[in-house]
């Protein structure tokens, strides 16, 4: 059963976040969330992932299902090291260092986050999530601070994963969805509607 | 990694951002520096000694000197020494327990937190004098010793360990709710660390507070075998060396007994050592300690 957000809205205080939102997530695929800061897609994520509720609206089909989110913050631990961070998601270490590995951060596995850099640490962040065995994918702004090399590959580590479970991405850097996403949701005011659907290659 | 990464990495580690703060704690680890400071305050003491010229008012480093070993002979000062230590550590012990579970109680619900606060409050700008007086009327004077440094170091612990708990990162909290961290893992991977250098400190302050009304327990109390009761009697029959003899021990004991704790909190647990979190608390702590005056 896919999932299916009718009709939701939020607002803090007065200020309404968003009004009236639907979309459908595919049963896999990227789903790309674009617009500008304040717009409500950190909240929108944090609402898919059960951290905040919404005052009106449903959503179907996300009962019982796994998240795994990439947070805007990365989130680490900071007294447990670049594996341990990892392995306490993974829970087996053939496969932390499997990821490690795909990351390219074998060599920093026992770095703690304070000894690395922003990049880094944005990718364990990332690995964390893509390995954790879940039926939902939130990523918020997951490549930030990446260069070009290490965002293309983790751009295939992303889409390999979205083969299998619907991946919703929040992004401002709009070439990154279009080359990604198969559907985008643009923020227009109050709400987000959609402005591209295209199937990936 | 290049051998240049490696060996910069090795120095962060070793010379931890922590450890550029310069402190006295922090100064005191270059090994050779206390000879020359320890030095100075002699020859001051030696000086005043001269200037003050009897022998009733103040003692002069030797006499303390010779007291001491002269003390450390007898069995019954280890006794009193041993007793003491006993009784303080009791009370600390106990403080440290009682104050933990009642800040993770008081943290967990708000509403016991209302009569807990104004309890603790009470407890902290009463003075010493009054508890122990107070003590006596209730208790025997050994228990007196124990009770004085419960009620002390309890509201230090209290308070540090609820901020400690207050100030766990809800985003780390979020985190571990998304990725369905067990409860045991949260206490053990998020809880304990954030919690830990707000106890350090609390450990810290709390021990070197415990010393101070213990032996000011002690003194008002006067219970057989007492380092306390010891300093007491040197008043009164005016033994200026050796009262200075028993306060030298009582700061040593209490040193010692500070530094062992900070070691013992510095090589438990990696995730505190790496994170120099406990560094910088035991340094905070020790200033703190140093800043504090028992009331």
């Amino acid at each position: 059963m896919s999932i299916r957000v009718d009709h939701i809205s939020k607002s803090y205080k007065d200020k309404i976040v968003f009004d009236d939102f639907s979309m459908d997530l595919p049963a896999h695929g990227i789903v790309g969330l674009s617009g500008p800061s304040g717009c409500g897609k950190t909240t929108f994520l944090h609402i898919l992932a059960g951290l905040i509720a919404f005052d009106s609206g449903s959503i179907t089909g996300i009962s019982g299902k796994r998240t795994g989110v990439v947070f805007q913050e990365d989130r680490l631990l900071p007294w447990l090291t670049a594996a341990e961070n990892l392995d306490l998601v993974i829970k087996n270490q053939a496969k932390t260092t499997k990821w490690l590995e795909e990351i390219q951060l074998s060599d920093y596995s026992d770095y703690y986050p304070s000894e690395m850099s922003g990049g880094m640490k944005r990718r364990i962040s990332l690995a964390r999530a893509l390995a954790f065995d879940c039926d939902l994918l939130l990523m918020d702004e997951p490549f930030q601070g990446l260069d070009d090399v290490l965002k293309d590959n983790m751009h295939k580590l992303v889409l390999r994963e979205a083969q299998s479970k619907p991946v919703l991405l929040v992004s401002h850097d709009s070439s990154e969805l279009s080359e990604l996403a198969d559907q985008i949701y643009q923020a227009d005011g109050k709400s987000f509607s959609l402005v591209n659907y295209h199937e990936n290659d | 990694m290049t051998e240049n990464q490696k060996k910069t990495r090795i120095n962060a580690r070793k010379y931890g951002k922590v450890r550029h703060i310069p402190s006295p704690a922090n100064t005191s680890r270059t090994h050779w520096y206390w000879i020359p400071v320890a030095l100075f305050w002699l020859i001051l003491w030696q000086l005043l000694y001269m200037f003050v010229h009897q022998d009733l008012l103040l003692a002069s480093p030797l006499q303390v000197l010779e007291s001491l070993s002269l003390l450390c002979l007898q069995a019954d000062f280890w006794l009193a020494a041993l007793y003491s230590l006993l009784r303080i550590e009791a009370g600390f012990l106990l403080a440290v327990v009682c104050g933990t579970l009642l800040a993770v109680l008081t943290s967990g619900v708000g509403w016991i937190n209302h009569f807990v606060y104004p309890a603790i409050s009470a407890i902290r700008s009463t003075p010493i004098a009054s508890f122990i007086i107070l003590a006596l009327v209730w208790m025997s004077s050994s228990k007196v010793v124990i009770f004085i440094v419960f009620l002390m170091v309890l509201p230090i612990v209290w308070t540090n360990v609820t901020e400690g708990i207050s100030k766990i990162d809800p985003q780390l909290l979020e985190m571990a709710a998304v990725f369905e961290l067990s409860r045991r893992q949260i206490f053990r991977v998020i809880d304990i660390p954030s919690v830990s250098p707000f106890f350090v400190t609390a450990a810290t302050t709390g021990l070197g507070l415990a010393w101070k009304a213990g032996i000011a327990a002690e003194v008002l109390s006067t219970p057989a075998d007492s380092l306390g009761g010891r300093l007491y009697e040197a008043k009164i029959y005016l033994e200026t060396p050796e009262l200075l003899a028993y306060t030298v021990v009582i700061i040593v004991l209490s040193l010692l007994l500070e530094k062992g704790m900070v070691f013992v909190f510095r090589n438990t647990g990696s995730y505190f050592r790496h994170h120099g979190r406990t560094e910088l608390a035991a340094d905070t702590l020790s200033q703190n300690r140093n800043g504090g005056t028992a009331r």
